[in-house]
Order: structure tokens, then sequence, then C-alpha cells
């Protein structure tokens, strides 16, 4: 039996169409359709139940900021409070188990995991800090995300003071007498916020969110959301024999632990100096057909060069996306490459991320 | 022009004399979602009953459209390749797919009345 999120109710009430996704039951488009609610995001704020997300804690001093270091390839140290960076959980191959937002609190880090990963890192990461650690995959909350030009004007009219948030920044907020968590970050390309909130009060919030204009939008629109924004989606575009260098996300590992130990840096540090074998690319067809997961790419002599790994129609762009991985000396923007869809080659190009751009906001006071 | 009748594939078909024009049904639409995507059969090809005959591919995943009924095509609706979305908002109409020039009549008995149809999308999709 499939688990059901908080929200469960609020979703069937609103008319979603309810699918299996890494376990739990959840909307993959409501009444009005995932064009509409990707476009709704884009114009104005969309809510996406993303509780099956796994919320983590692990709390310690000043110790534990060098051990996760010993896990991520990130700079904890010169994390401030309530700052927040995108990292990864990496095998000794430098393979992804999983990609995460890690976020430094007072005294303690959450990091928000994937839902079909989350069991298997929280195992990989507690047997790594062996022990010395309070450790919580936190069942107890939920997680919400609001997302597009119109997030911060809407959640502020629930939550107080949110508008002085900087992105990839975090921070407590006082809600129905009592505190929650709030980061403005997304996975959309628009602005927004992910709110950690206690599981009874989370339909609660959801609902006066809608009452005041924003829509839930289900998990059809965030992943065109997401691809017209060229982020990855793991399990599709991330895996574990694929390396952060590979999935060109090498801007996610600072120049400060290129040189430093952490699982896979050894072949992550050989990666960057003599490159890689493979790089992910932006990929538009030139026609209207759509190039999903695993449709093989060829170069103009018919060689076999790559993979697509995600693929569909993007509603603000108005063409065809994709996402996929091909040999280094075909990642330049506008070689010309071949899709092979339904045994048709269809000529498309290679180009660069993300298809749609917008600019995050970085706080108000920084406008 | 005959009544419609449909298909167990979510295909309708009217005929006009010789000429039959075929099309998805708006039950069809409901469960693929947004369209953004159709290839129709091209002009002068042969299509077999119960053959695939075009493609439309949704937000969501790709499907075959088949022939209810052999024959030649003779037209094809060229608005909803370039508009797709025309599909969603008048499948049974406007949002044609294409024409065939039929060969045998009698094939179109096998298939349902708008009735049966309804009944059989109804106990199909739930």
């Amino acid at each position: 039996m499939n688990k059901k999120t908080p929200l469960y109710n609020l979703h069937i009430q609103h008319g979603a169409k309810m699918v299996e996704f890494a376990g739990y039951q959840m909307p993959i488009q409501y009444k009005s359709g995932i064009i509409q609610e990707h476009k709704f995001t884009r114009e104005n704020a969309g809510i996406f139940d993303v509780s099956h997300m796994g919320q983590l804690f692990i709390t310690g001093s000043d110790q534990l900021t060098e051990d996760l270091e010993k896990i991520f390839p990130v700079n904890l140290k010169n994390l401030k409070t309530n700052q927040s960076k995108y990292s990864f959980l990496m095998n000794e191959h430098g393979g992804i188990y999983d990609d995460l937002i890690i976020t430094k609190l007072k005294d303690s880090y959450l990091i928000i995991l994937n839902a079909a990963c989350k069991k298997q890192d929280f195992e990989i990461i507690k047997k790594k800090l062996d022990g010395k650690y309070e450790i919580n995959l936190d069942e107890s909350l939920s997680l919400i995300a609001i997302q597009g030009p119109k997030a911060k004007d809407v959640l502020g009219k629930v939550v107080s003071n949110i508008n002085n948030l900087k992105f990839m920044n975090g921070g407590e907020f006082e809600y129905d007498n009592s505190n929650i968590y709030i980061t403005r970050s997304g996975y959309t390309g628009e602005d927004g916020f992910e709110i950690s909130i206690d599981n009874q009060k989370a339909e609660k919030f959801v609902d006066r969110l809608i009452n005041y204009g924003a829509k839930l939008i289900g998990l059809g629109a965030r992943d065109t959301l997401r691809l017209e924004a060229g982020l990855c989606l793991y399990g599709n575009d991330l895996d574990e024999k694929t390396s952060p260098i590979e999935a060109n996300l090498k801007w996610a590992i600072p120049k400060s632990r290129v040189d430093s130990n952490y699982p896979g840096s050894d072949i992550i540090k050989k990666q960057i100096d003599y490159g890689v074998k493979t790089l992910r690319v932006g990929i538009k067809p030139e026609t209207r057909v759509i190039a999903r997961g695993n449709t093989k790419i060829f170069d103009q002599n018919d060689k076999e060069i790559g993979k697509v790994t995600s693929g569909t129609f993007g509603p603000s762009v108005e063409c065809s996306i994709a996402m996929g991985y091909v040999e280094n000396n075909y990642s330049p923007t506008n070689t010309k490459i071949f899709l092979e869809v339904r045994g048709k080659k269809v000529p498309a190009n290679v180009c660069d991320l993300p298809f749609y751009k917008k600019n995050y906001v970085k706080g108000e006071k920084n406008v | 022009m005959s009544e419609a009748k449909f298909s167990k594939e979510h295909e309708w078909i009217t005929l006009e004399g010789e000429v039959a024009t075929i099309g998805i049904t708006k039950h069809a639409t409901e469960m693929l979602g947004d369209i953004v995507f159709a290839e129709l059969p091209e002009k002068g090809t042969n299509v077999e009953k119960d053959g695939t005959a075009g493609v439309v591919e949704s937000t969501k995943a790709a499907s075959d459209v088949y022939t209810p009924i052999s024959g030649e095509v003779v037209d094809i609706n060229q608005n909803i390749v370039d508009d797709p979305a025309k599909i969603n908002e008048d499948p049974e109409g406007a949002a044609w797919f294409f024409k065939l020039k039929i060969k045998d009549a009698s094939e179109l008995d096998s298939l349902m009345n708008k009735e049966e149809y309804e009944k059989f999308a109804k106990e199909t999709s739930s």
C-alpha cells in the first residue's frame, strides 16, 4: 500500500489524478491539466506538495561540520547559518547516489533528499557518521513548495517578513503560534520558497495559500517546469554511474574542495583535470517530435553517440526540449545531432541550458 | 454523412459516400491530457484496419493512433499537426485526423455506436 502525504485529502478535493511515485500516492495533475498548471506557475504562484521528499536533520558540534565534509563535496566551514548549498551523496566511483540541498541550521544541518533515495541515503550517511551524532529522517514534517513570480506576495500574506530571505537562504518564521522553517529555493526556475511544517498544520496552511490565489500543481507540471529550467531529475538525468562532472554540474563542487577527501574525490579530480568521455547537454529537436528518456542519439554519419535522459514539450518555450548525454566532442552548442524516434532520425541541435531563463530574486533588500 | 461509429482504440469514424473521416474521441483526449504532438499518415498511402496510422503525444506519453478501417489516405488535417492543442479543444469535430477512400464498408459493422462506446469507455476507464 502506497503512503499518503498529509495533503492527500486536499489533492482529492481539488480533483487530482493520483499516481504512485516513490512509494507515495501523489498528484500527477489536477483538472486544468499540465500545460495550464505549468503556465500558472510561471505567471502566478503554484503550490507543490513535496512532502514525500526526505527531511534529514543531523545535530552536532563543529566536529560534525568536518565529518560531513568527508561525505559531501561542499564547503560547509564557510557556510553561514541558514545558508543552503546544492550537493551530492556520492559513491567511491564518483557516481551519484542522490542530489540534495544541505542547509546549515543553528547547531544542526538539514538535508533535503529525493523521495526514492531517502531511505538508502539515510543508511549510508548514518553508517558514515558512525553513531556520533543524532540523525533523524523526520516524518512528522511536511514539505510544501510555492513557486512563481507571485509566490512572495501569496506567502507574505500568510507568513510575515519572508521578503528579506535571499535565494538559497532560509530561516525560522512564526506561523500559528509556532516556528516553521522556510528556505527561498525551488525546482522550477522561478522565485519561490520551500516550507517545512508540522504534518498537522500542513493542510490548513496550504488552504490559506489557495485562498490568497495560489493553485495546487501536480508532478506533471513539476517535471516540465524543471526541465525548462535545465534542472536534473534524479533517476533520469543522474544516477549511480554518472558523476557530477559528466552531469555538467562542476559548478556545485567548490574549488576549495577539489583536492580534499570525499567519496569519489580522486576520480572527480581526474575528471576535472583530464576531462570526461560523456557530458550532459541540452537538446532542441528541429520539429515538434518529443524525444523521451532512452532515445538514442546519433551523429551525421549514423554513429551512436549517446542517449536522451529527459524529454518533453516545454509549455513556456513552446517547443520540444530534451536533455541527454553525448560523447564529449559533440557537446559544443549548436552541434547537429539526430534523435531516433519511432525508427526515424529527427534532426536536433545541442543547446545551452536552461531552455527558460528568469532571474532569481536575491531578496528585496538587494534588488 | 453517416452517424459516427467508434473503435475500442478510441477512434471515431464517419462515412460520406466512400470517404471516411477518422479522429480520436473526447474520452481519449481526456485520458491523454494536453496533446503536444501529432503525426499523421502520408497522403496516398494505404492503411489496414486496426493498423497504426499516426501518433499523438501528450505531456505525459506517446500513443499510437489506429485506423478502424482499411483504405487509401486522401486527406490529412495539417491544422492539428501545426497546433496539436486543437485536438483537446474539438476532438470530435474540427480536429479530425485523416480521411480515407475506403475499400469495404462492411468493416464498419464490427464497430460500436455512440451508446455502446460510451458504455465501453466508462467501463474501461474505471
